[in-house]
């Protein structure tokens, strides 16, 4: 199985009364035949404290949603509440919760410390008290060396850190992020994601952080809410989204999957080939859609009891592991993950008739 | 050498002499302005021996300073009062989403650029004729609402191109930071756009205090500029004086012009 570091034990303490809660929002842009429905009845409740990610291809609203928690729009319908406060028709400048911008949106007009300073300096703080914070915020993120500079002559990385330092700077309820690694390269990135998340511990602050990389969503946060076309298919813990996603949608965005339409009854999946499945938890009837990890499907002899028979067409070298695509007796592609052995042993020729077989706890039963 | 497979204009036949033809149609009149404008006798065409006494008469002449200061007066109303509704007309048309009519009112704002100068002025004279009778007002109000008018769309369109390259993201960010609507307009947007503002005003400047046609239209009796002063004085004889005249003008474009071209340049 791939590596998928999970950061636990937070140093941040995540309650459960919720910081942020958006009760059946929905956001409509354009009238009539020209509508577009960014949002369409979003319920979500953030807990306080936590780093929660909204995951999602492109066009399935996570911009939309974090704006309209930060205030920069109003939902057609619905009610956005921060601390059990209905905020929903607050104007932004009123709300205290603050962006990170995926274009950091940083004041070129003014230095390093002026644009981490400038939240304070709205709110009417003494000049101290702005400088005393400043300086905080500019060790909190390394960049104390750069205080004096203008934007325009910091990198890519050092721009992404004034921009949170002056988004944590006026200490918000809720930190939003929207995409702030994607304009930054590989290695940059994996420094930002263990950066963000020492900041997120170390402040404490409520994270909704917007990504549409998977990988990035699974080792950051508490929790993900899985996004697509304007509606949250699933919230949970990552372990929990990859291991049991509830719909195929889900499934299939998060890690790569193998669909098998299977008909259940009384508890006993019937598989391609005639093969008699037990799943005891499922109570599912009819025709239903199985969902197996690659990691969880395992080649076995043809003549193996419980196996289903399948015959190899071709496999793929990764150098840690390689996929094994095979064919069922109703034509249906399975794809088996091996992990390669010490001997290096080779992949089987294809065309060769094998038998494929699953433990019944890795079959997630999908709802569609 | 690998020849050339796109379309150079340079290598056409001919080019170098067209190019050279133009640009002393350009400057070769100028340069003679300028030089006899240090002409000691008082021809404009004979040269008599290098002297600065057609600036030093020009500097005595009463009517030179009274019309180069109405000039000013007027060109520096003109300029401030069309750059601040430029600026206004910038804003209205590129920090919001596309509108319906937008394009109707890009054209509004820019008609002074289109529509033939003399037409504006004849339209001019006839409805400020119309109310100098009503009011018995003669003063330079007239003056500074014609050239305020046809000032806007030279103030506008440096605004605007600034504006147009600014992050829409920058107001909402001070937005997001606590700022109110005036705080963000005053600590963000300002700031940015003052080097578009500055530029747009010192256009509107120069192209005020060039105007002849439309001054001459608009002007009551005893309020000549300094272009229809010198068109007057030609008409009646020509002297170095003039030359000394036009000469400073064009320092004083050039100069203002450098500054614009100093102020829009990008930066990095
Ligand atoms: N101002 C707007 N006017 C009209 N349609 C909009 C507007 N903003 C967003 N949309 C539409 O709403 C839908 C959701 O957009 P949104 O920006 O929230 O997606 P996203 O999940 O953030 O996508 P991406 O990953 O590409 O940033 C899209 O179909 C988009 O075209
Ligand atoms: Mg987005």
């Amino acid at each position: 199985m791939q590596s998928q570091p999970q950061q636990q034990g937070k140093g941040a303490s995540v309650s459960e009364d919720p910081a942020v809660e958006v009760r059946h929002a929905i956001k409509q842009f354009g009238q009539g035949d020209s509508a577009v429905r960014a949002l369409d009845d979003v319920s979500v409740s953030i807990r306080r404290g936590e780093f929660f990610t909204l995951l999602g291809p492109s066009g399935c609203g996570k911009t939309t949603l974090l704006r309209l928690i930060a205030g920069f729009e109003t939902p057609t319908s619905g009610q956005i509440l921060l601390d059990g406060q209905d905020i929903t028709n607050l104007p932004p400048n009123k709300r205290p919760v603050n962006t990170v911008f995926q274009s950091y949106a940083l004041f070129p007009h003014l230095t390093v410390a002026e644009n981490i300073g400038f939240g304070l300096k709205m709110l009417g703080q003494s000049r101290a008290d702005i400088a005393a914070r400043t300086a905080e915020m500019l060790a909190l993120v390394q960049l104390e060396a750069m205080s004096t500079r203008k934007t325009a002559q910091l990198s890519g990385g050092q721009q992404q850190r004034v921009a949170l330092a002056r988004a944590l700077a006026p200490r918000p309820k809720v930190l939003l992020l929207d995409e702030p690694l994607s304009a930054l390269d590989l290695k940059l990135r994996k420094e930002m994601q263990s950066e963000l998340k020492r900041l997120q511990t170390e402040t404490g602050i409520t994270f909704i952080f917007v990504t549409h990389d998977q990988e990035e969503a699974l080792t950051m946060s508490d929790r993900i809410g899985v996004m697509s076309r304007g509606q949250i298919n699933q919230i949970g813990a990552p372990r929990e989204i990859y291991a049991h996603p509830t719909n195929r949608f889900v499934a299939d965005f998060i890690g790569e999957t193998n669909f098998l339409i299977a008909r259940m009854q009384g508890g006993v999946a019937t598989l391609p080939g005639d093969v008699a499945l037990p799943l005891p938890g499922s109570r599912a009837d009819g025709q239903v859609t199985l969902a197996v990890r690659p990691e969880h499907v395992r080649i076995v002899s043809r003549d193996t009891a419980g196996a289903l028979p399948a015959t190899v067409s071709h496999s793929v070298y990764f150098g840690t592991d390689s996929h094994v695509h095979l064919r069922l007796a109703d034509g249906t592609e399975v794809v088996s993950r091996q992990q390669t052995d010490a001997e290096g042993a080779a992949s089987p020729e294809a065309g060769t008739g094998v038998g494929v077989s699953f433990p019944a706890g890795a079959v997630q039963v999908l709802e569609d | 050498m690998a020849r050339k497979t796109y379309f150079d204009v340079t290598r056409l036949p001919g080019f170098s002499t067209i190019a050279v033809i133009v640009f002393v149609m350009l400057y070769a009149p100028i340069l003679m302005l300028v030089i006899y404008s240090f002409n000691a006798g008082s021809s404009v065409a004979i040269w008599d021996g290098f002297s600065w006494r057609w600036y030093v008469t020009a500097w005595q002449n009463e009517q030179v300073k009274e019309v180069t200061l109405r000039s000013l007066m007027l060109a520096a109303s003109a300029a401030t009062i069309s750059t601040a509704l430029a600026t206004m007309a910038a804003l209205a048309t590129t920090r919001k989403r596309a509108f319906r009519g937008q394009t109707a009112i890009y054209v509004a704002i820019n008609q002074p650029l289109m529509v033939p100068e003399i037409v504006t002025a004849v339209a001019l004279l006839i409805l400020f004729a119309a109310v100098k009778v009503a009011t018995g007002y003669q003063g330079m109000g007239y003056l500074i609402l014609a050239h305020t008018a046809f000032c806007i769309p030279f103030a506008y369109l440096p605004i605007r191109a600034r504006l147009e390259g600014m992050d829409m993201a920058l107001e909402a960010a001070a937005a997001d930071l606590y700022a109110s609507p005036w705080q963000g307009f005053r600590h963000v947007t300002l700031p940015l756009l003052m080097p578009g503002i500055a530029a747009g005003m010192m256009l509107a400047f120069v192209t005020s205090l060039d105007d002849v046609v439309i001054s001459l239209f608009v002007k009551s009796a005893g309020q000549d500029t300094l272009p229809t002063y010198l068109l007057a004085q030609l008409r009646r004889q020509v002297s170095p004086e003039i030359n000394a005249i036009s000469s400073v003008l064009l320092l004083l474009t050039l100069v203002l012009l450098t500054t614009f071209f100093l102020l829009t340049r990008k930066k990095d």
